[in-house]
């Protein structure tokens, strides 16, 4: 397909010449209604934890504790992801929605690609311009205050705050147009880069 | 009172003012929600002179989860009669990592590791 130039927000690499393993998925978003596909995000993060957990054998027991991490780390990241794409994405652009999993020696690196609505385009970037530049921790207390005041709100960007917050990873974010469909979609890939 | 799924299950026990939460929950945002964010402000709305937490048993908890967590501890502190304690289990490891948070929302909350 056709591309148009890129805009990059955060740590995106396109450097994968030292990765060993990889996984990739693919999800058909508008095959489902959204109730009956989220079981299989749940599914799909267990799964790719339960995977990346067999290359941390366990000789000792601080192996064992590094496995159990990093196969809930993986679980969490793998479905915060797949729930944001799920939810997130323009079901009538008929694009698919890819999550892809590499294994470096000192990282995981996440890849999840989706299409997104045109019109939530300016809100989701200057939220990531926040969440690149600004305080996590500080926007962590702010975006629940403010939750609790109005129940209303849906989007906290909660899951972002947690892996940035929490598990120190390295988050990134690309835009891509594509131009030969008959009405132009975006599609974005959010890279979350996890240290080992 | 009592929400339970497939593979999660949420309770009061009024007389030790202990509010459970086990297993895995990964609900689809606020509306999926809400039944146990019902318990949770059935719990304030009694306001008890304190709540536990128990989240000894609870594997597993998406954003929107700890969305609703985060609102629960904030809504507690603007009662300002409740004490709160969390009990978590280090075994699990969002729980070491992400437990601490409510603590920022309100600095007053007791977190036991059990």
């Amino acid at each position: 397909m056709a591309l148009t130039m890129a805009q990059v927000f955060g740590e995106f690499t396109e450097d994968f010449s030292e990765r060993s393993e990889f996984l990739v998925l693919g999800f058909s978003p508008s095959s489902l209604p959204i109730q009956l596909r989220w079981k299989t995000n749940g599914l799909s993060a267990d799964f790719l934890g339960d995977y990346v957990k067999n290359f941390f054998p366990v000789d000792n027991s601080v192996a064992l504790n590094k496995q159990t991490e990093v196969r809930h780390a993986v679980s969490f990241v793998a479905n915060e992801l797949l729930e944001n794409a799920m939810k997130y994405s323009d079901k009538s652009a008929g694009q698919p929605i890819n999550l892809e999993v590499h294994l470096f020696k000192d990282r995981l690196i996440f890849l999840s690609k989706n299409s997104v609505h045109q019109d939530a385009i300016a809100n989701f970037q200057s939220f990531l311009q926040e969440i690149t530049d600004g305080d996590i921790g500080e926007m962590y207390v702010n975006q629940v205050e403010k939750s609790a005041d109005n129940e209303d709100s849906k989007s906290s960007g909660l899951g972002y705050l947690t892996m940035l917050m929490d598990y120190d990873a390295l988050l990134g974010w690309k835009f891509e147009q594509i131009s030969d469909t008959s009405i132009p979609v975006t599609m974005v890939t959010t890279m979350v880069q996890l240290p080992l | 009172m009592e929400v339970k799924g497939d593979d999660y299950r949420v309770w009061y026990e009024q007389l030790d003012t202990i509010i459970y939460c086990q297993g895995s929950l990964r609900l689809a945002g606020t509306e999926e929600y809400a039944p146990i964010v019902k318990i949770l402000e059935n719990v304030i709305d009694k306001t008890p002179k304190k709540i536990t937490l128990n989240l000894c048993q609870l594997e597993f908890l998406n954003s929107s989860g700890i969305n609703v967590l985060s609102k629960f501890v904030i809504k507690v502190r603007q009662k300002e009669t409740i004490s709160i304690i969390v009990q978590g289990s280090e075994s699990i490891p969002w729980q070491g990592k992400s437990l601490k948070n409510l603590q920022r929302l309100m600095p007053s909350l007791k977190l036991e590791w059990v």
